[in-house]
């Protein structure tokens, strides 16, 4: 059995992966941004990887009228524990650089692709219940209306247009993914390449 | 017989043609596409914000050019009762004096500050003609900020106007009046007992804080407007004097018997020097300096009552009178500083004055005599030339930074364009009517930007639909950015214009504030947030401190107040957005209402006059819920009582 590490390049391309994700405790991961006929300027929150910034404020002020929850830090428990998670990815895939096994690159590919799916996902599930789950004594009630945020992209919600998305934080990170899957195709590549020179080596 | 038929008949067609050869009047001035112009589209800027005085109604407005719409009135010297300046108690003591309290004055002359004889449009100045005051009102966020009251003057009308980097703001008195101890004397002892002050105040160049810095003891005549030197002649002022015949009763007559009166030359920076060396005198006299602070939301009046005064009289070389014919209202310098033109209101002729001259006419003591020991230099001497015949009534100067003048004439209502170095006229346009000041942007500056004039008026008649007898003053925008002016736009004002400036919109429109942050906030009645609204008494003074917030009051339902008590609402505009202010509004109160901004703590006194119940309101339309924006307050009768209580909600 051959324990076949993968070469310099990929290695460095999986350090720069893990590294780049370091951005994420200094930069914004994703924004919702709104728009109405009286925010032409437009009302904007960002999403850090432990807080929000932006017109949380002013959009908690303009939501109250039809019974949205007050946005806070409180809201989202994920604020306490996703500092550790990115740790965890980042520290593995630093490591995954070190040992250049197959096997740590894969599990690295994968753990970044599941912080994907795992947030948009989250995601979906948040903003279900606060455009759903209205106060009962909200001042403006419209029937049959739900003011669930888009996932991704824009939506219209009674008189504001909705855009949800990635931010600079966001985008690195998937900029981080694209670099792993790179990795992992020229792996997956060499070794179809290998095992058709050498139906009998067993690569790992 | 036949020959009188014939004289007749050809009477009769002289008269048929007559009215044909009236010349045309004002309706055939407007030519081109001047719509186009003007126009701004929706959603677009104006290229100009003009700062117009407002005159009899003490305010400011802000206009822009070239559209002429009105942005912003400005509450300066007059009490405002649409956002409560001069109610709060906040803003009160920015409206207080030597004479205490004085809700109204009459606001002639705007001067924006400036560097390097450029508009930095950091200040606007204004000056109080009634109750001699100067306002400076800050351009980030439209609000007068401090308004100094000047001593030993009366009808502070040659003021604001400032030097080229801001150093000095001038105010020189219109009236001369008593000063000192003695002023309880006879009209008829004008000349021996009367006194023309000339205020410099100097500005703080980082906080444009003022300081009534000296006074200078001019003769007892009229001085009515002024203009700083600027680059070769900065370090001196000119103002034009009128009633240099020193008279006390029908002025109309008895000051428009000289041919010439002057212009009075100050070299501030010898007087600045007299300063250092000590020889200023120490003299009193109260007045009022108020301050308002962004940090605590409110003003503070201090009774000021030094003052260091200078006697041009011993101290020499600070005073030169240049004669100037007649009765001059403007003295205007042009962008470079060599040229001083005076506007004798009563001459037939401009007469435009050399720097260069006159500084070698001081040098060779080209004089012709001297007023109390300050010298009259020579007119011919100081003379670059006059402009022939260029109207009547010649009253302002402004400039285009292209080497041409234009001047407003009041008897002959027209605006006429002339060269400064050929004094040739070039130009005329009719005005509609009777113009008073004009203003080109940046036209009293080293730059001016000579693309717009605004002529504004003192008649105004048929030019809009009639509304009575009391009438908009109209303003006229020309285009002068080519050889011939032409008309572009009629438009109506606020109050009483006089003068005004404009500046690029580029200059301040990004520094505008938007709304005032919470925890920048040290009123010390603030609230920060929702949790401590709440009501207090203290003896016979109820303190309600109250949030207002899209939409409601916090608390809305308050108790315990008696007949008599002295309510005051503290109340603190929670949002933090732009444009969300909220009113506060309750029934019967003998004040006004409060306009607070956001982040803004401002204090309404109300004193209830009977038992009952009184609602409180929202009165700026904050939100689709704006109209459920109330609360109700319960009065309880004198000597009762009854328990404090308040709440919001269940």
């Amino acid at each position: 059995m051959v324990m076949k590490k993968i070469d310099s390049s990929n290695r460095t391309l999986v350090l720069i992966a893990a590294l780049l994700m370091i951005t994420a405790y200094f930069t914004p991961l994703w924004q919702i941004s709104l728009w109405a006929p009286q925010y032409p300027e437009g009302l904007n929150m960002k999403i850090w990887i432990d807080r929000l910034s932006g017109d949380v404020d002013i959009i908690n002020g303009v939501n109250h009228y039809i019974g949205m929850k007050h946005i806070g830090v409180e809201m989202f428990p994920e604020f306490t524990y996703l500092i550790y998670v990115f740790a965890f990815i980042i520290g593995f895939g630093v490591l995954a650089a070190l040992i250049a096994r197959r096997w740590a690159v894969y599990t690295f590919f994968s753990m970044i692709s599941l912080l994907g799916v795992g947030v948009l996902v989250d995601m979906y599930l948040w903003g279900y219940d606060y455009g759903h789950n209205l106060d009962p004594t909200a001042a403006i009630k419209v029937p049959g209306m739900a003011y669930q945020p888009p996932l991704l992209g824009y939506k219209e919600l009674l008189n504001f247009l909705a855009y949800s998305g990635p931010d600079t934080g966001g985008w690195i990170i998937a900029f981080s993914g694209i670099l792993m899957l790179i990795v992992v195709s020229r792996c997956f590549l060499e070794d179809r390449k290998a095992k058709l020179q050498n139906p009998y080596m067993k690569v790992q | 017989m036949k020959t009188r038929l014939w004289l007749l008949a050809g009477a009769m067609v002289a008269i048929a043609f007559a009215p044909g050869c009236k010349p045309k009047g004002a309706q055939s001035a407007l030519s081109g596409d001047a719509a186009s112009k003007v126009y701004v589209a929706p959603g677009e800027h104006d290229e100009f914000y003009n700062i117009v005085s407002g005159g009899f109604n003490g305010q400011m407005s802000v206009v822009g050019l070239p559209s002429g719409r009105v942005l912003k009135i400005v509450p300066v010297f007059s009490v405002h009762p649409e956002n409560g300046w001069g109610f709060s108690e906040e803003s009160k003591p920015m409206l207080n004096t030597a004479h205490g309290f004085v809700p109204w004055d009459d606001l002639h002359h705007i001067a924006i500050s400036t560097t390097n004889a450029e508009h930095d449009a950091r200040w606007a100045f204004g000056n109080g003609n009634n109750t001699p005051r100067i306002a400076r009102v800050d351009l980030t966020t439209f609000k007068t900020v401090e308004i100094l009251e000047i001593p030993n003057s009366a009808g502070n009308h040659s003021s604001p106007f400032i030097t080229e980097n801001t150093e000095y703001v001038v105010a020189g008195t219109r009236f001369s009046v008593p000063t000192g101890d003695n002023r309880d004397v006879p009209i008829e002892t004008y000349k021996e007992n009367f006194k023309g002050t000339i205020s410099f105040i100097s500005v703080d160049k980082d906080h444009g804080t003022m300081d009534l810095a000296f006074q200078l003891e001019a003769p007892p005549f009229n001085f009515d407007l002024a203009r700083a030197g600027k680059k070769k002649s900065h370090g001196w002022f000119f103002f034009s004097t009128y009633n240099t015949e020193m008279a006390h009763t029908l002025l109309e007559v008895n000051a428009s018997q000289k041919d010439k009166d002057f212009i009075m030359a100050v070299n501030w920076k010898k007087a600045e020097q007299y300063i250092k060396e000590g020889k200023g005198k120490k003299t009193k006299a109260k007045y009022a300096h108020n301050i308002w602070d962004e940090n605590t939301h409110m003003a503070t009046s201090t009774i000021k009552e030094d003052i260091l005064t200078l006697d041009p009289k011993e101290l020499k070389d600070i005073i030169y009178f240049i004669p100037c014919p007649k009765s001059p209202h403007g003295t205007d310098t042009d962008p470079t500083g060599e040229y001083i033109i005076g506007s004798g209101k009563l001459a037939a002729i401009i007469p435009v004055f050399s720097f260069t001259k006159m500084l070698k006419a001081i040098e060779n003591q080209d004089f012709e005599g001297t007023i109390d020991g300050m010298p009259v230099l020579k007119y011919e001497s100081v003379l670059h030339g006059e402009v022939e015949k260029p109207g009547l009534g010649p009253l302002h100067t402004e400039f285009d930074g292209r080497g041409n003048a234009y001047t407003s004439m009041f008897v002959s209502s027209e605006v006429v364009k002339w060269n400064i170095e050929t004094l040739q006229v070039l130009d005329r346009v009719p005005t509609y009517y009777s113009v008073g000041h004009l203003m080109i942007p940046g036209g009293p500056t080293g730059k001016p930007h000579g693309k717009y004039m605004v002529a504004y008026n003192k008649i105004t008649k048929d030019r809009y639909l009639p509304t009575g007898p009391e009438l908009a003053h109209s303003a006229q925008l020309y285009d002068i950015s080519g050889d011939k002016m032409q008309l572009l736009l009629d438009f109506p004002t606020i109050g009483e214009p006089h003068y005004a400036e404009a500046f690029p919109a580029s200059l301040i429109k990004d520094k505008q504030v938007k709304f005032y942050p919470l925890e920048k906030n040290n009123h010390p009645r603030a609230l920060k947030g929702i949790n401590n609204a709440r009501v207090e008494r203290e003896g016979n003074k109820v303190h309600v401190y109250m949030t207002t917030i899209r939409s409601n009051f916090r608390p809305d339902n308050i108790e315990g107040v008696r007949v008599g008590d002295e309510v005051y609402f503290h109340v603190t505009n929670l949002e933090q957005d732009w444009d969300v202010p909220h009113g506060f509004a309750i029934k019967g109160a003998n004040t006004a209402e409060l306009l607070v901004m956001p982040g803004e703590t401002a204090t309404l006194k109300w004193v209830p006059d009977r038992v009952g119940i009184f609602p409180f309101y929202c009165t700026d339309f904050c939100s689709a819920l704006h109209q459920e924006m109330q609360g109700y307050l319960r009065v309880s009768p004198a000597g009762s009582n009854p328990e404090i209580k308040f709440y919001t909600g269940e």
